[in-house]
């Protein structure tokens, strides 16, 4: 098995799984119908690349494992995701500053991936593209809405922003897999995408009145899988029913 | 307007109905007309929104990635069938908040089926199965209802819905199919589903109060019992494919009448959760007003900044 290629794929795609994960647990109870189907769509979206991802982990694996297998047979500390992306939804503002933070990322990292001279990760990246710049604009106009709304707005806005700022650092660390790969020219060197993702996001918040946190504090530790508290609660709904109902077909 | 002229225009309004002309929003109609409907599709439209909240109850948790996605776009379905017949009702001079409105203070109903609870991932199969093709059949004939804006929009519900059936249909039968344990979990969803859903079809003739006036307007061709008895007649031959048994020692095929006779339906559970005391009447409308409080400062958000981008327009304009 090529275990770098097997583990570079998972970096990626457990991104999509938490993230996706984490927007459907808002289907139904979002603040008005559009932004609920805006914010299923994008969960929808997701797991459709996570299915992607995972089928080609499943091919590479070469050992039977399924790809809900590896979506939701794996242990907490397996799961390779950014810590960003299982942030709860505290409220609608921390749902939409996640989704931006995450989004202006995503979009640069599938721009690059497409370059990829891994045919089939270069294939996913193109069909992928579409629907990320989608989402990235769905989530920049809410931002700029929230923070240019009202007060109240504003206020919560911008501390989802102040909140979710110390994560974001981590989306541009690089695992021993990551290094292998963009050494072979299979995938993105992130550390490339830092400088204008933050370009990007301070001008995103510019437009929406909203201040780019000072903070050089960050966390990381999602992509060695070491989460926040958060990620286990997501993962026994998650994981659910291929626990309590082990090797049988749905 | 004169007696005379109302009455000369209700005349010809009822001809247009009896030549299957469709009626649009600019037409004119009888004011009973308007409310009626009025009612119906707005109705119609929060048991979509509501009916999100038993099956959304089960995206986290779906036991595969593609069981995930069928179910979040079905649910997702669910909100864009919302989303057109609130948009088919407003056409009738009613806003989407008014009827938000009457959901959230128990003034307008919504299907009794979506009280009750999804417990298991069974449900889900139940759901599309049972509930889905209890309400295609209530829906098909609405398709060619007189009112044009209801009517176009039926026709993309029951196109999606007979979808969701099938699906539905088609969670079962893997169930059925699997373990011991899957086998059961299909089994006991259908004992819990089965008679809800035929409570869904509505009141018995007898004392349904609507009837005779709907069938006018083409609101409905069919009485309930004729429609009761078609599921029966339909879904229990699918029950018999797949190894399940109808919760039901009256169910009985009736060669003369060719058609199965069925056992006493418990009326006074379908009027206590009509009256608003199911199993989770409550936790659904906790739900619904929940996120729209919660929501409030979002949609405020929403219009203050268009007014905002409006006025910096007006100013670049001048």
């Amino acid at each position: 098995m090529k275990e770098n290629l097997y583990n570079y794929i998972l970096g990626i795609a457990d991104n999509s799984l938490i993230l996706g994960q984490r927007m459907g647990e808002l289907c139904g109870h979002g603040p008005s119908l559009e932004t609920d189907i805006a914010c299923t769509n994008i969960s929808l979206d997701l797991f459709g690349q996570v299915r992607s991802y995972f089928q080609y982990a499943s091919k590479i694996s070469d050992d039977g494992r399924t790809e809900d297998d590896i979506a939701m047979l794996r242990k907490e500390r397996e799961y390779k995701n950014v810590l960003l992306v299982e942030q709860p939804n505290t409220n609608f503002a921390f749902t939409i500053g996640r989704q931006f933070l995450f989004d202006v990322y995503h979009l640069a990292f599938l721009a690059e991936l497409q370059k990829s001279t891994d045919l089939t990760l270069s294939a996913i990246a193109n069909k992928c593209i579409k629907e990320v710049s989608y989402h990235e604009r769905f989530s920049s106009d809410w931002v700029k809405r929230l923070g240019d709304g009202t007060q109240e707005s504003k206020e919560k806005m911008q501390e989802a922003i102040d909140a979710l700022w110390t994560y974001t650092d981590e989306l541009f660390h690089q695992t021993e897999a990551d290094k292998a790969m963009v050494i072979e020219n299979v995938g993105v060197d992130v550390t490339q995408l830092k400088e204008n993702y933050y370009l990007r996001v301070a001008e995103l918040l510019k437009e929406a009145t909203i201040e780019v946190p000072e903070s050089k504090w960050f966390q990381k530790g999602g992509k060695e899988g070491i989460h926040t508290e958060h990620l286990g609660y997501l993962l026994s709904d998650l994981q659910y029913m291929q626990r309590t109902y082990p090797n049988m077909e749905w | 307007m004169s007696e005379e002229q109302i009455k000369n225009l209700e005349v010809q309004f009822e001809a247009r109905i009896a030549r299957d002309e469709k009626i649009e929003p600019k037409d004119w109609m009888p004011e009973k007309y308007r409310k009626t409907h009025i009612r119906q599709m707005s109705q119609h439209a929060h048991s979509e929104i509501v009916g999100m909240l038993p099956e959304g109850n089960w995206i986290t948790r779906a036991p595969s990635l593609r069981r995930k996605v069928a179910l979040l776009a079905k649910v997702q379905d669910e909100a864009g069938h919302g989303l057109y017949l609130y948009s088919a009702t407003e056409t009738l001079g009613v806003s989407r908040d008014e009827m938000y409105e009457q959901l959230h203070t128990g003034k307008a109903k919504y299907s009794s089926i979506f009280n009750y609870p999804t417990i298991t991932w069974a449900d889900m199969g139940a759901i599309g199965w049972l509930v889905d093709g209890a309400a295609i059949i209530n829906q098909v004939p609405l398709c060619n209802t007189s009112y044009g804006p209801y009517a176009r929009a039926m026709i993309r519900v029951c196109k999606e819905e007979s979808f969701h059936q099938r699906q539905g249909y088609e969670i079962m039968i893997k169930l059925a199919n699997g373990t011991p344990e899957q086998k059961e979990m299909a089994q006991d969803a259908l004992n819990r589903w089965w008679w809800p859903s035929l409570m869904m079809l509505g009141p018995t003739d007898d004392v349904s109060v609507h009837t005779a006036q709907s069938m006018k307007w083409k609101l409905k061709r069919k009485s309930n019992d004729d429609l009761r008895q078609q599921f029966i007649d339909q879904t229990v031959p699918q029950a018999d494919l797949i190894g399940l048994t109808i919760p039901d020692p009256d169910l009985k095929w009736n060669e003369e009448r060719g058609s199965y006779d069925f056992g006493e339906i418990n009326w006074d559970e379908f009027w206590q959760v009509v009256k608003g005391h199911g199993p989770c009447n409550k936790e659904r409308m906790k739900a619904r007003v929940g996120a729209w409080e919660r929501g409030e400062w979002v949609r405020d958000a929403a219009m203050a900044h268009a007014e905002k981008k409006q006025e910096r327009k007006e100013k670049l304009a001048v």
